[in-house]
């Protein structure tokens, strides 16, 4: 697929470019993202409850945040004529002028090899493996295929992110059991109500950066239909550890009572009107801010049209961070206090 | 020719622009010098633990 051309016109018009600090380098890899992947990864490693050297294991940890970070790095090479369009993505090193595109696809490719190098021969090749694919996955499958193509792109794209628990796993034991794969499929079904809820009041960017996002191409209401299906197939799975020996009772405690929450929450957005009429101020907000209609201020004499469900979506979005966090904190905290895991099905 | 003046409003601040350039020069010598030990050290975790496993 031919890589669409950075247009000096897609890059915002400000002062004279400064020179690029290392700061920016390290933005290329997405640091919120690594952060979130650094976690699952660390759960999936100690969850396995397999005693693993802890320099090792630290190693192990470092090449998953490294291999994420690579990955970002390629989307954002690749992506830069995408994230110059949209207000949530226009600040990145690439778009704002800071760093070349090749810089960024350099430095993606040569962390990549590293990464998948030093896990292989510090840890072991299956680890390194599922890196690989996941690396291989997130750069070439999702941003350079999915992601323009179809409105299912975060969907099937979702797996790149849904991975490093299994990675960590398998670095811990040599081996991916079912339970490692269940970590997995945690991530990879929470992945489209989360971003689905993002999309419902961001749609406009995406459709302005030509983004299949599910909201742009069948619109809001199948939007937030598949939210719900989505959210319904989703908690059972979440509940499902503590029927397979990999989570205890603090673990069913919180899928059970965080996973009605996001079942509410979901509900809420299903009968929102969440995405219906684009939200004239939602850009210059931060994402995870709850827009409050009655208390803003008229702009220029005109009160804007009601963000009621708007405010679902957020609330959906940013209880969906939380949520996916608290699961796999369960998991960690039991896995290092010992606590039993529970075997309901036996 | 270019006008050198046009040529001075887009171009960062030097002494900036020097200051980005020995940071971003240490970052990389301190991100090698981290590999190089990380190395290392796994060797002789590794290492170890093989000896070990001989007697």
């Amino acid at each position: 697929m031919a890589k669409p051309a950075v247009l000096s016109s897609d890059v915002p018009a400000t002062d004279p470019v400064r020179a690029a600090r290392w700061q920016d380098y390290f933005q290329l890899m997405k640091p919120r993202v690594m952060s979130l992947v650094v976690f699952t990864g660390l759960t999936g490693l100690v969850a396995a409850r397999t005693p693993i050297h802890p320099l090792l294991g630290a190693v192990a940890v470092l090449c998953i945040a490294v291999g994420a970070g690579a990955s970002g790095a390629l989307n954002m090479w690749y992506d830069a004529d995408i994230d110059a369009k949209m207000r949530r993505t226009r600040g990145r090193p690439v778009p704002a002028g800071l760093v070349e595109g090749s810089e960024a696809a350099t430095l993606g490719v040569v962390l990549s090899l590293l990464s998948v190098m030093m896990l292989g021969m510090a840890i072991n090749w299956l680890a390194a493996g599922l890196l690989a694919f996941t690396i291989v996955f997130y750069a070439v499958v999702y941003t350079m295929w999915l992601k323009r193509w179809t409105a299912q792109n975060i969907v099937i794209g979702g797996l790149a992110g849904a991975l490093p628990p299994a990675i960590g796993w398998a670095a811990a034991t040599g081996s991916a059991p079912l339970n490692a794969w269940l970590m997995v499929l945690i991530i990879f079904l929470w992945t489209p109500p989360h971003f689905w809820a993002l999309s419902l009041y961001i749609s406009t960017d995406y459709a302005k950066a030509g983004v299949p996002m599910l909201p742009v191409v069948k619109g809001a209401k199948a939007t937030r239909q598949q939210i719900l299906i989505y959210s319904l197939v989703f908690i059972p799975v979440c509940l499902a550890p503590a029927f397979t020996g990999l989570g205890g009772p603090l673990y069913l405690a919180v899928s059970g009572l965080g996973g009605l929450v996001f079942l509410i929450l979901a509900w809420r957005v299903f009968r929102s009107d969440a995405g219906d009429a684009a939200d004239p101020r939602a850009a210059d907000r931060a994402l995870y801010e709850v827009a409050a209609p009655a208390a803003e201020p008229a702009v220029e004499g005109k009160r804007p049209p009601p963000v009621g469900g708007a405010k679902d979506a957020r609330n959906l979005f940013a209880f969906s961070i939380l949520y996916l966090f608290a699961l796999f904190a369960a998991l960690l905290a039991e896995a290092m206090i010992g606590v039993k895991a529970l075997e309901l099905i036996s | 020719m270019t006008d050198p003046k046009k040529t001075v409003s887009v171009q960062p601040d030097k002494a900036d622009a020097l200051r980005a350039r020995n940071g971003r020069n240490i970052a990389l010598a301190v991100g090698l010098a981290a590999f190089v030990v990380l190395v290392f050290v796994v060797t002789l975790v590794r290492l170890g633990a093989n000896v070990g496993h001989r007697f």
